[in-house]
């Protein structure tokens, strides 16, 4: 039987299309993905990641338990900094792709639904011999990302916290309309303006905040958003979803996630793999793709070039912004450079496309 | 859901209107709800004779590929070239302007298998 979160009845009054993902019956859907995409992209738009899963560890070594599970330097963390990271296998095979929020004392490691109850097997499974409390508040928290150019006009008229300051990723304890939330400068939509917020479970108040968050934004035309265009937006800006781009038989470096990889910081799982990737070079690295022509290069299609197979696409749809087909994919590292052209297998069909740099969209 | 009368449907979510021995072909509003935003069309097969449950060209949505499967045999005479130009005309008048193929149909009786409105609705537990 599939989870509902506290938005549930919400979802389906706004005629969303419900569908079983991770094992939460979330909306896929509400007036269509393109629309819900541009409605990010022109103005502001609502997600329930509800799903997502919320881990804490405290305790004396909390931060030496982090840096071994994870390949970001959280040392470098400060209280109220956020940081992307990676767990991975001792193989260095990735087990997921996770924030890390730091309290000073402790931490909050906030990691995709579907892995939720892998992740802490693993985690517990590395805890021997560190001073550590790790616990599973995924149950305890609502998540709404707000998103898109006007997320802070329509927030700020419900909490006293100063939006417009914060950094990206930065988050800070404070108000939404009178509830305590965790309120997050952060989001996976490519958008240099967006929150997530996280607020408590309880379906009364978490139906609440939501509905003072679309009359804040009733001005701005909020709109819900659903996972079909929460997919759209992330690969638009190049963000690896795991599952797809990222998995235990990817490591971190040919995945491009180099720059969440600090061997430097000392031990941690997965190193010698990164090392050796870092000495010898990786044999293959994901790119992003740009297609010629209209038709879609979908997750598994393989990729071709000179005659022979060198890859497959691990993600790809059609850009709503850029109006043409985009992808991720793995190619042998000789393919990856931008500008080289290449071909995916669509059906009985080669297509032509083109490496490119990634973000497809947005910032550099 | 709209399930109109007077058009015959199959189990793959197509509906298809005879007039004389041409049937216009299109896709249910029911399939359109489940694709969700239409892309493309990839029809190649206009002049090809096909038959009865041969693919004829797909349909690409945002998050999926799906095969168009001939509901008559016959030879496809027409592709719709407003919906070539824009597929979101299937989204919005699935049975109308969003038609996708007319096919010269060579088996009349072909027709005789496929569902009556009443079926197709039975069949989406409309």
């Amino acid at each position: 039987m599939a989870k509902q979160t506290a938005f549930y009845d919400l979802h389906k009054a706004y005629n969303a299309k419900i569908v079983d993902f991770a094992g939460f019956e979330m909306p896929v859907q509400y007036d269509g993905i393109i629309a819900e995409h541009m409605a990010v992209r022109n103005s502001v738009g609502v997600f329930d990641v509800s799903h997502m899963g919320e881990f804490f560890v405290k305790g004396k070594d909390a931060l030496a338990f982090i840096q071994k599970c994870t390949t970001n330097d959280a040392s470098k963390l400060t209280p109220g900094k956020v940081q992307y990271s990676a767990m991975c296998y001792e193989d260095g095979g990735v087990v997921d792709d996770l924030l890390v929020y730091c309290y000073g004392e402790y931490f909050m490691l906030v990691v995709n639904a579907s892995n939720i109850e892998k992740d802490f097997n693993w985690l517990q499974s590395n805890i021997n011999g560190f001073d550590v409390e790790l616990t599973n508040r995924s149950d305890d928290f609502s998540l709404l990302a707000v998103q898109g150019k006007n997320a802070i006009k329509t927030l700020q008229k419900l909490t006293d916290t100063e939006l417009e300051p914060m950094k990206y990723y930065t988050f800070t304890e404070g108000k939404i309309a009178g509830v305590d939330t965790i309120i997050s400068r952060t989001g996976y939509t490519g958008e240099g303006i967006g929150f997530e917020l996280y607020i408590p479970s309880d379906k009364a108040t978490s139906e609440k905040i939501w509905k003072e968050i679309f009359k804040a934004g009733e001005e701005f035309n909020i709109k819900p958003i659903g996972l079909g265009a929460r997919d759209t937006l992330r690969l638009e800006a190049g963000y690896c979803l795991y599952g797809n781009d990222i998995d235990k038989t990817t490591n971190t470096i040919e995945a491009g996630l180099g720059w969440i990889t600090k061997p430097k910081k000392g031990e941690f799982n997965g190193k010698a793999k990164v090392d050796s990737e870092l000495a010898n070079g990786s044999a293959r690295k994901l790119a992003g793709f740009i297609v010629e022509g209209r038709l879609a290069a979908r997750h598994g299609y393989e990729i071709y070039a000179d005659g022979n197979r060198i890859g497959h696409v691990t993600s790809g749809s059609i850009s709503p912004c850029l109006n043409k087909n985009i992808g991720l994919g793995y190619v042998e590292t000789k393919y990856s450079t931008p500008g080289t052209k290449i071909k995916i297998k669509v059906r009985n069909d080669f297509i032509e496309a083109e490496v490119v740099k990634i973000p497809f969209v947005g910032k550099e | 859901m709209n399930i109109p009368e007077g058009l015959k449907y199959t189990k793959d979510h197509e509906w298809v209107k005879v007039e004389g021995n041409i049937g216009t072909v299109g896709v249910t509003d029911y399939a359109q709800g489940e694709l969700g935003d239409i892309i493309y069309l990839d029809v190649t097969t206009v002049g090809n004779d096909v038959a009865m449950g041969d693919a004829f060209g797909t349909i690409e949505a945002v998050k999926t590929v799906s095969d168009m499967y001939a509901p008559v045999s016959g030879k496809i005479a027409e592709f719709n070239s407003a919906v070539n130009d824009n597929p979101a005309i299937v989204n919005q008048d699935p049975y109308g302007a969003g038609w996708m193929v007319k096919i010269e149909i060579s088996n009349m009786g072909d027709l005789d298998s496929l569902l009556s409105p009443e079926e197709y609705k039975n069949l989406i537990g409309g």
